[in-house]
């Protein structure tokens, strides 16, 4: 059954496409081969132990290893400055320069620096697991004799002969030996390289296309000499040698890793490159670790913050210089208490200037308060629990692929509340790559009563022009409600609902032959391979491209199923008017003329059953139109209506037409294009081109289809409230442009009465130039055509911006983006782009996408964001400040190079407006925080001193200063990080202007962050000489004692753990249980350690023994003294 | 082959479920907690300073009414006390010489007993690190740890034997002394208890007696009493828990006898103690508490100031708030559509 099964796909499949396949000479760089660059010999099939010294096959994407996790975890641990400042502080707290003791000083950095070690090795954990599963997939390779074994894939040597079986991955980058079909060709799915959905096919060399069987490779033997590994995904140079004959190899022969095998049964292939050295791992860049603006900011305000430190330090140390010089005079000693006759280096006199020194080094480790050294670890904690709401978020979930958000780093949250433009990849991002056969017109009738989702969103617009209160059940409602009206389940790629056409009642349409016509050329007019399932006998299409799919469902849902294709007929069950019954009609398949992008259209030339020989042809619009015999054009004006309408309403159109050929034309044809096609000459291409030309002409107009490429749901209304946050969207897709501006209209990008600037370079002169093969002359050509037409873009742009509200919208063409991202000219590009409402980029290559979001981000200066599915992007994704990856089909090559993925287009307006702005906020807000916590805590240390003659004795007990930033004061920052919002999520979606809060940075600007620090350098003095003058000399309890310096510490300390604390208390905005908690817990907590610590034997506690019990509690003026403090300065 | 396990989920809804990535919901991880959003309207701002004015208030007229209850003398004695012909006062003050010194203290207001005898010392910087430091810890408590010295230097040891107690902090132990008489009687100044009781329990200990001490080249202050146990030299023990600034108070003593306004107080005094080298001024002070402690004045002062302003802000904020009120909610009041200010 299967054999039987096999062998009926056993088809020249090479002979449908006609050209533009077999392979182009490679011939002229052969002679390179085994030269510089081109060095890899592969010997093919050897036994083990003769193989060659290439790497294996193993992949890994882990940053550390068993080993190097310490060294190397530690190293980058210490390379942020604040850290690193750490640990020379905790490394000189050893010595007795040191105002307090070692230990207290290198807790606090072992328990931050081991956190975040811990933090570091669970991630890397996480990616080594991945590694282990692709690495240990399995796949059958010859192990001699003929004798094929799974292996795993990383146990793979170069040169090992694999087999890999139909929807397997390739394991390495193959050179194609043979397939289950006779003429070795194999489908390739290349999703996860360029995120194209369409099949691609390759073909092996016809000397070992007969290789088809296990047994056949007992005794096979070949040399391959090629180039060595590279990133060049769409060149390969090399040669076989088999048999004693040298072959070139192309492109076409090499089965790269990561894509997918489809549509053959198996394939034979010779590994040639390995492991790190496939195009696939060339390719992926290491991901750029990315850090937020914000982030960097912190940097910025950490030195300033190492320059106040050291400001103070070293006007500390003179002061103390200056003391201290004081004490010996002539012998005499003032300060004689201090025996300053017989001194340490540290105080003495007499040395005064190395005394300064020491004491400058003291004054920085006691004044390194100021730098909160909790900060980095707060942070990092905050942005996981952060990831973990975004990853939690049911709003962000994906019913339909069962997929959540998931941000794979959460280095950016708060960076998704500052997005200024974002870059967006088409297919698979805005659209779901599917198409939808919704509407057509025939004989100038139109048909088809669907609503384009540019016409619901025209609909929405005119009805409604309130704000929608944006709830999410209501557009999953619609679309229920778009389902059920359709009365039965939806067929993919068909939309369509038109009672005069459906079942069967277009044969009392006025123009039934036409329909007829119509119908049978979608039928049979591609090259897509019907899949019967032979249980219920259902037919299935794999097409080309998801047009084709559609047009050949569609047919098959009027009446016209196309179910067999072999070698050289299609078959076709038609409803025939005349029986009223289901009649099997089989065509000759004679010739397929290709489509390629500079013809636009294809046709096939077939026979019917009475022996007419048809050319079927569909087409684009610009060309079809002028290839109309004069009395074809009988629709003509109609057509063109209905073709304006349906572009309009954001559908990609098909001009359908045929013509019959009588038997001597098609002969002369055929001859002449069979010989064409066999020669070899350079103009082979031409000459076909020219035949086909020729042939494609007076033809018969029939009408046109309407495919819905169909947006992702809620594409247009996330992009609209997108646009009302005020975030630019660019569109970067491979697109051609027709459709590009089509999907730019239905997703309410472009709109009517926009004014369109299209710079491309389809022009006549060019195309000339371009005839004639001069590089030199078109480039040189294009450059200033490009130039003249932004320029002159410019300049209309200028003239309309003082007088009209008309907004632009820019579209270019990738040919043209070439020369507008060249230095002289991209500034000038950028300048006209950023004017522009909306920006088109069409038929730009992954790496104009990577250029131009990197003219952006450089250019204007503002955060980025790239939003992508397929491979394709992962350039613009790892160059944009964000890349978000679509998760939706299996191409797992954008999510792994994003930074956050999400399911769908429509999550990013949650995930921005939402997520991002609270982010962004807490962010902000915590940084500030701390840097005010720390300045408060910190400058009481310094006024301390300015009451101690600088000597550098804290005002404070060891441990309370080490356990100041991570006892008393950090619950409640990280409270505010991972839980504040100011406004509900409902609000944020309701009023998108708030996030241009973070577009602007108003909450992390210097002003801001400078009167925090402002706000703490008050509270701390206001603290001070609180404490001081209530506590002064007098007796502070009814006993007559007076306060010592025990005292007066801990009445200080509570005061500034009150007040932080309490700051933020009015600080936040979204009071839980949990800040409820944590404030009040941290302030109890203080109280708790003052009295379990104090409760500790005397020799731990030093001079808080018994502080708080014996001395604080009791006394009144403790308890009065922190309290108008705390009011006065939360007050403030 | 995902889309195949997808597939099969859906028909069983039960196993979908299971399986399924769907987050799950609760109020935390939807960030929907109930939560108190305090929005400042003026209304809550203005009743919250009112609240504060009206705590405030009275509590700071208690703590002034309190401060001005207690009754405080105090004395300068330093310059008084040397011989008008004295050149070099720090000589004299270093010299062997008699410098006993006789004052006389007016009671201007009744004292209530007990009245707390203080010695007063200025620019006398006991938080120096250098003197903070100068001490151990162990020695004070065990009799054991008699040679744990290193901390002490340079009064660590003499003549090779370690000192107890060591350091800079107890060779520099005040030794000016008091006595007081009322109309040519006595009065009786009692000097137990004036140290914290944790301290004289757990840091000092009653076994560890003074030894070798004051007897290298330069003496500082007071001589002990080599055969008293440090945690009964009460004077040590004050002097030993540093002070904080650097003037200061410390503790000399009780007289546990009402004084009537008017009485003379005749003080005879031993002015031993060198604060003339560093400029300081040594006081006695005499000083009466009330349950808040000693007379001052700041902290009702502070509290009286916090509550008036409040009340002051609570008034103009209402008079803002009737004359020119504002919406709540005005878009055009964001920061970003004028100037930002303030935090």
């Amino acid at each position: 059954m299967r054999g039987g099964k096999r062998r009926m796909r056993k088809i020249r499949f090479s002979k449908i496409y006609s050209f533009a396949l077999c392979g182009k000479g490679t011939l002229d760089l052969e002679t390179q081969i085994g030269g510089l660059g081109f060095s890899r010999l592969v010997l093919c099939n050897e036994e083990e132990g003769v193989m060659q010294n290439y790497s294996d096959n193993s992949v890994s994407s882990t940053k550390y290893t068993a080993a190097t996790f310490l060294p190397k975890s530690l190293f980058e641990q210490f390379r942020r400055v604040a850290n690193f400042y750490f640990l020379v502080i905790g490394i000189l707290a050893m010595t007795k320069l040191a105002p307090y003791t070692a230990v207290s000083a290198i807790v606090p950095l072992c328990v931050i620096v081991g956190a975040t070690m811990l933090k570091e090795g669970i991630e890397d954990w996480r990616r080594k697991k991945q590694d282990i599963e692709v690495n240990n997939r399995k796949v059958r390779v010859h192990k001699g004799d003929g004798v094929f074994e799974y292996t795993e894939w990383k146990n793979l040597k170069v040169g090992n002969i694999v087999k890999v079986e139909k929807d397997q991955f390739f394991p390495a980058d193959l050179l194609l030996l043979s397939s289950s079909y006779e003429d070795a060709v194999c489908y390739v799915e290349t999703m996860n390289l360029d995120g194209e959905t369409n099949l691609k096919l390759k073909q092996g060399l016809d000397v070992t296309s007969s290789l088809q069987d296990d047994y056949k490779f007992r005794d096979f033997k070949a040399v391959v000499k090629c180039e060595d590994p590279n990133a060049n995904l769409y060149s390969f140079i090399g040669s076989m040698e088999f048999e004693e004959q040298k072959y070139p190899l192309s492109p076409q022969q090499l089965l790269l890793r990561d894509s997918k095998l489809r549509n053959t049964d198996y394939v034979f292939g010779v590994v040639i490159f390995t492991g790190h050295d496939t195009k696939v791992i060339q390719n992926s860049t290491d991901p750029p670790s990315k850090r937020s603006k914000i982030e960097r900011k912190m940097d910025r305000i950490i030195y300033f913050l190492f320059c106040l430190l050291f400001l103070i330090a070293f006007v500390g140390s003179i002061l103390f210089g200056i003391a201290t010089k004081d004490d010996l005079e002539n012998g005499v000693m003032k300060r004689w208490y201090l025996r300053p006759d017989d001194s340490t280096i540290f105080f003495d006199p007499k040395r005064v200037a190395s005394a300064a020194v020491f004491h400058f080094l003291t004054a920085l480790m006691l004044y390194g308060f100021f730098i909160p050294i909790s900060l980095y670890f707060s942070i990092e904690l905050v942005k996981v629990l952060q990831s973990i709401f975004i990853n939690q978020d049911v709003h962000m979930y994906y019913e339909e692929a069962d997929k959540p958000a998931y941000a794979r780093t959460s280095n950016l949250n708060e960076e998704l509340g500052q997005v200024d433009t974002i870059l967006s990849d088409k297919t698979g991002t805005l659209t779901c790559n599917s198409m939808e056969f919704i509407k057509c017109s025939v004989a100038g009738v139109a048909y088809g009563r669907g609503v384009t989702e540019v016409e619901q969103a025209l609909d929405k617009k005119t009805s409604s022009p309130l704000i929608h209160e944006h709830v999410y059940g209501t557009e999953s409602e619609s679309d229920e409600n778009r389902k059920s009206s359709d009365g039965k389940a939806r067929i993919k790629g068909f939309n369509f609902t038109d009672e005069r056409i459906m079942n069967g009642n277009w044969v009392n349409e006025p123009h039934a032959d036409v329909i007829q016509k119509f119908f049978r050329v979608l039928a049979i007019c591609h090259t897509a391979i019907p899949e019967v399932d032979e249980d219920t006998g259902n037919v299935s299409y794999e097409a080309e491209s998801p047009d084709e799919a559609a047009f050949v469902i569609s047919a098959k849902e009027i009446g016209f199923e196309f179910f067999k294709r072999t070698q050289t007929s299609l078959s076709v069950n038609e409803w025939d008017p005349v029986s009223g019954k289901k009649v099997e009609r089989m065509y000759q398949l004679l010739n397929v003329l290709e489509f390629n992008s500079s013809r636009k259209r294809m046709s096939v030339i077939v026979k019917d059953e009475e022996g007419r020989i048809l050319l079927l042809c569909k087409g684009a619009d610009s060309v079809m139109f002028e290839r109309l015999a004069l009395n074809g054009r009988e629709f003509q004006d109609k057509t063109l209506e209905h073709v304006q309408q349906y572009a309009d309403a954001g559908l990609r159109t098909l001009i359908l037409a045929y013509r019959e050929l009588d038997e001597n034309e098609y002969k002369e044809f055929n001859n002449a294009f069979y010989e064409a096609k066999n020669s070899v000459t350079a103009d082979r291409e031409t000459l076909i081109e020219e035949l086909s030309n020729k042939v494609e002409r007076n033809l018969i107009l029939l009408g046109t289809t309407a495919v819905e490429d169909k947006l992702q749901n809620g594409v247009p209304d996330c992009i609209e409230r997108l646009a009302c946050a005020g975030i630019k969207i660019w569109v970067l897709t491979g697109d051609k442009m027709e459709t590009a501006i089509n999907i730019g209209f239905s997703c309410s990008l472009l709109r009517q009465g926009m004014r369109q600037i299209i710079i491309h370079l389809d022009t006549p002169e060019i195309q000339a130039l371009e005839k004639e093969g001069d590089k030199m002359a078109i480039s040189k050509a294009s450059r200033e055509s490009v130039c003249h037409q932004i320029s002159e873009a410019a300049l209309r742009l200028n003239a309309s911006r003082g007088t009209s509200q008309q907004a632009f919208a820019l579209i270019i063409d990738g040919k043209s983006l070439v020369y507008a991202l060249e230095d002289n000219m991209k500034n000038m590009f950028l300048d006209l782009a950023i004017h522009c409402a909306s920006v088109i980029c069409c038929r730009s290559s992954p790496k104009q996408k990577a250029l131009v979001t990197k003219l952006v981000k450089s250019g204007t200066g503002k955060t980025t964001l790239a939003i992508g599915d397929g491979a394709n992007d992962v350039g613009m994704l790892q160059e944009a400040d964000i890349g978000i990856g679509i998760s939706g089909f299996e191409g797992m090559q954008a999510v792994m190079s994003s930074d956050i993925a999400i399911a769908q287009f429509r999550y990013l307006e949650r995930l921005l407006l939402v997520h991002g702005h609270w982010c962004y906020r807490r962010m902000s807000s915590m940084i500030c925080y701390f840097f005010y916590k720390n300045i408060t805590f910190g400058f009481t240390l310094f006024l301390y001193e300015v009451y101690a003659s600088f000597s550098g004795e804290p005002a404070y007990n060891d441990w309370f200063l080490s356990l100041y930033s991570i006892l008393f004061s950090s619950l409640p920052v990280i409270a505010l990080g991972v839980l504040d919002q100011d406004v509900s999520a409902r609000y944020c979606l309701k009023f998108p202007k708030l996030y241009q809060q973070g577009v602007q940075n108003v909450l992390f600007r210097w002003r801001r962050i400078l009167s925090w620090m402002l706000n703490g350098f008050i509270s701390a003095t206001m603290v001070f000489f609180f404490c001081i003058k209530a506590m002064e000399i007098q007796a502070f309890n009814e006993e007559g004692r007076t306060t010592g310096r025990d005292i007066l510490g801990a009445t200080m300390y509570t005061c500034v753990v009150w007040i932080v604390n309490l700051q933020m208390a009015l600080t936040i905005r979204y009071f839980t249980l949990i800040q409820h908690i944590f404030i009040s817990g941290s302030i109890a907590l203080w109280y708790l350690f003052l009295v379990v610590y104090g409760a500790m034997p005397s020799k731990i506690s030093g001079n808080a023994y018994k502080v708080f019990i014996e001395t604080l509690a009791p006394s009144p003026s403790y308890w009065k003294g922190v309290t108008p403090t705390t009011v006065d300065c939360s007050a403030f | 082959m995902s889309s195949s396990g997808a597939g099969a989920g859906s028909t069983d809804s039960t196993a979908a479920r299971r399986n399924t990535k769907r987050p799950k919901y609760s109020k935390f991880t939807q960030q929907e907690l109930p939560a108190c959003k305090p929005i400042l309207t003026p209304r809550a701002v203005i009743s919250a300073f009112l609240l504060v004015s009206v705590v405030f208030v009275p509590v700071g007229v208690a703590s002034l009414l309190a401060s001005r209850k207690a009754v405080e003398i105090v004395y300068r004695y330093d310059s008084e006390c040397i011989p008008k012909n004295v050149k070099n006062k720090v000589a004299y003050i270093q010299s062997s010489a008699d410098k006993a010194c006789s004052i006389t203290l007016n009671v201007t207001k009744r004292m209530k007993s007990p009245i707390y005898i203080y010695y007063q010392l200025d620019n006398f910087y006991q938080n120096h690190r250098r003197y903070v430091k100068s001490r151990s810890d162990e020695q004070l408590r065990e009799r054991s740890e008699e040679n744990s010295t290193s901390t002490c230097k340079p009064e660590d040891m003499v003549n090779g034997k370690a000192i107890v107690p060591c350091g800079l902090i107890a060779w520099s132990l005040f030794n000016d002394t008091y006595s007081f008489s009322v109309n040519n009687r006595n009065l009786a100044v009692n000097k137990k208890g004036i140290s914290w009781k944790s301290d004289r329990d757990h840091k000092f200990g009653k076994d560890v007696f003074p030894k070798n001490f004051q007897n290298s080249s330069i003496i500082g202050g007071a001589s002990l009493n080599e055969s008293i146990p440090l945690r009964d030299q009460e004077d040590l023990i004050v002097w030993m828990r540093t002070a904080a600034l650097p003037t200061f108070r410390k503790l000399y003593g009780k007289i546990e006898e009402d004084l009537n306004e008017g009485q003379l107080i005749n003080v005879t005094l031993k002015n031993n103690y060198n604060t003339y080298s560093f400029n300081g001024k040594k006081k006695l002070v005499l000083s009466t508490t009330t349950w808040l402690g000693g007379k001052n004045d700041f902290l009702g002062i502070a509290y009286l100031t916090v509550g008036g302003l409040c009340f002051f802000l609570a008034l103009s904020f209402t008079v803002v708030y009737f004359v020119k009120p504002r919406q709540l909610g005005d878009p055009s009041y964001l920061s970003w559509n004028r100037n930002p200010g303030g935090h």
